[in-house]
């Protein structure tokens, strides 16, 4: 038998064509070029360097080349820190999926006014600022605040609980401020969901869970795994949350790194801690890569 | 009665304050192709995802070899169905979509294998296992849909437009492929078209739906010759609708005024009475154009349009009230030109009455 309708181009084809550059081209990426030269390249290559510095007396650095900086964070007291911000992110990671991803699955089914209005109410808390709304949390979780009475009310609790200052504080207001990042990410996957695959997977004999597990949760896979890489990353430097909510109760990395730079002023070992966490950072990223099968970050944005 | 397969009872569907089904009932024999047939928006597809399982019924039943499965879940359901968009799962190869619903059976790997090896001989697709959906044609895309949906051997199978986005020439193709394989599984077809031809060429029984009813249920011929209703016989072979008052009836034809003439069609199985105002259909290949004064009796016409299709010239007249009819023959040009007046007759055997 002849097939004579012509196969679509595979995507490695299609992909040769928007590679191909001419003169043109390059000019109007330049701006793009420059801008990353001097605002991501520049201020990494400095911070990489300053890590091999040493910190001077009492302002600033000395050009001396060191590995100091590096070998000081060996000491169980900051390789803690790593690992205390890691088990944090990894919890609050898991808690943001565990809330954000049926959330942004659901609202990808929604008719199209809710879907707007949802992002609306999605969008409406960054009109006020991040430290702000955090100020808001102090007041719902301090002694004899507005979440200890309604518990009292109710009768789940007889006395005040110390909720301020707690890690469960701090978790809260991790996950409170990831969350929506992890939900706009999923939803943008779960929009392109064509509904009709589940459909088709359950008139093949799948129940409802088996048509999720095998088509929607794989097809909005890229969707979580950004997910992940956007709430994992910030969540091992947010340190203002950590230290808000936490008190000094809890120091995360990001904790340390601002003490550094801020109060100790040791900017070379700052830029070290500031160099592994990127490195950590890099790890996830490649990760995420690997387990996306994605060659580019775009599924990321 | 044992051969019904397939019985729809009393189907009714609501979508919010649209009635999308009014009571549809219909019985399919085992090995049967029944095609439904009719415009968007008539309901056919809303009557496949209730067999399907994938829609509700408001009230009706649904019986699959008898046993009553109105509520049962689709994956419960010995039925399949190719979409419309084929709904091929972009993440997985052609061998994994097509050996999905084994591997949820948790078959052995082996057999699996196997059987989609030999489900993608039998649409002629042999080594394109590992192919990627996207990396497919529409063509090719179709036959997996296919592949995938007769793997798991259903009792009937749902086609829901599956030729709808493939071009003319490939139509054809697989109209005449579905039909071959459909005879030799001994399948259960349930094929859903807009395309009346595609309905006449492929189907054991066409049920005609409009606005949530079946107008009529019959083979090809019963449908196309002997059409129950004027939508039938419009939407079937574009046949021409005139009507009028019964002045005589005989025992093969009725005569009625039409315009001012006395014109004839053919006597029905149903009550008739003088004075009683009737339609009837006759197709455009059944009509004779004669010019005017050749002694020929019948309605005056003038030729308005003359076009060529596919190997038949349509003539389009205009009769006194304005309205047009079609004539339709074998050839390229006829003498006729526009402009000129005409006589518009027919065999009484051939004009059949609708609507009674």
């Amino acid at each position: 038998m002849k097939l004579d309708d012509t196969p679509v181009p595979l995507p490695w084809q299609r992909r040769e064509k928007r590679f191909s550059h001419n003169g043109k081209f390059i000019l109007t990426v330049l701006p793009l070029y420059i801008f990353t030269l001097a605002f991501v390249a520049g201020p990494l290559v400095y911070m990489f360097i300053l890590s091999f510095l040493q910190r001077a007396e009492v302002w600033g650095v000395i050009g001396k080349f060191t590995l100091k900086n590096y070998t000081d964070i060996l000491d169980p007291v900051y390789l803690k820190t790593f690992w205390e911000s890691i088990k944090l992110a990894v919890l609050t990671t898991a808690l943001t999926i565990l809330i954000g991803y049926p959330f942004g699955y659901f609202m990808a089914k929604l008719s199209a006014k809710w879907k707007s209005r949802m992002m609306l109410f999605l969008m409406i808390p960054f009109w006020t600022s991040s430290l702000i709304r955090l100020y808001g949390w102090i007041i719902i979780f301090r002694a004899n605040g507005p979440l200890d009475k309604a518990l009292m009310f109710l009768h789940i609790t007889d006395a005040p609980l110390k909720l301020l200052y707690t890690y469960a504080a701090v978790v809260v207001g991790m996950v409170y401020a990831l969350v929506p990042f992890m939900i706009f990410s999923v939803y943008s996957s779960a929009e392109k969901l064509d509904w009709s695959l589940i459909e088709a997977a359950r008139d093949l004999g799948a129940n409802p869970m088996q048509a999720f597990l095998t088509v929607s949760l794989k097809l909005t896979l890229p969707g979580l795994l950004s997910g992940v890489v956007l709430t994992f990353i910030p969540s091992m430097g947010l340190f203002f949350i950590a230290d808000i909510l936490g008190g000094n109760k809890v120091v995360l990395v990001g904790n340390v790194i601002q003490e550094q730079l801020m109060k100790a002023h040791n900017w070379p070992f700052a830029a070290a801690l500031a160099v592994v966490l990127t490195i950590l950072t890099s790890v996830m990223i490649y990760l995420y890569r690997r387990l996306a099968k994605v060659k580019d970050l775009e599924g990321l944005v | 009665m044992n051969d019904i397969i397939l019985q729809l009872q009393q189907i009714e569907k609501r979508f919010g304050d649209t009635k999308v089904l009014d009571g549809i009932d219909l019985s399919i024999k085992q090995g049967e192709f029944i095609t439904m047939l009719g415009s968007s928006g008539c309901g056919k597809t809303t009557t496949l995802r209730i067999i399907a399982g994938l829609e509700t019924p408001d009230s009706g039943r649904v019986l699959l070899e008898g046993r009553d499965v109105t509520n049962e879940e689709p994956n419960k359901r010995n039925v399949n169905t190719v979409f419309q968009n084929y709904a091929l799962f972009p993440h997985m190869s052609v061998e994994s979509n097509i050996g999905y619903s084994l591997r949820l059976k948790h078959i052995d790997k082996a057999t699996i294998k196997k059987t989609v090896a030999e489900a993608l001989d039998m649409v002629q697709l042999s080594g394109y296992e590992k192919r990627m959906p996207g990396e497919l044609s529409g063509g090719q895309r179709q036959r997996v849909a296919i592949a995938r949906a007769l793997v798991n051997k259903p009792k009937v199978l749902l086609l829901d437009e599956p030729l709808g986005a493939l071009d003319l020439q490939l139509r054809h193709q697989m109209q005449t492929e579905l039909k071959r394989l459909q005879k030799r599984l001994g399948l259960t077809f349930i094929y859903i078209t807009h395309d009346q031809e595609e309905a006449l060429n492929m189907s054991d029984r066409i049920a005609v739906m409009r606005e949530g009813q079946f107008e009529q249920i019959g083979t090809p011929e019963q449908v196309y010759d002997m059409p129950l209703t004027s939508y039938v016989a419009r939407f079937v072979g574009s046949a021409n609708i005139l009507s009028g008052n019964v002045s005589a009836i005989d025992e093969q034809s009725v005569a009625f005024n039409c315009q001012g003439v006395t014109v004839f069609a053919a006597r029905r199985d149903a009550p008739i009475s003088i004075g009683q105002t009737v339609t009837m259909a006759v197709r455009s290949e059944k009509i004779n154009l004669t010019p005017q004064g050749a002694g020929e009796t019948g309605l005056h016409a003038v030729v308005t349009e003359k076009s060529f299709s596919g190997g038949v010239l349509h003539i389009i007249v205009t009769l006194d009230d304005g309205s047009e009819l079609v004539s339709s023959r074998h050839g390229i040009d006829s003498p006729l030109a526009a402009g000129d007046s005409v006589t518009v007759s027919w065999k009484p055997e051939n004009a059949v009455l609708v609507d009674l």
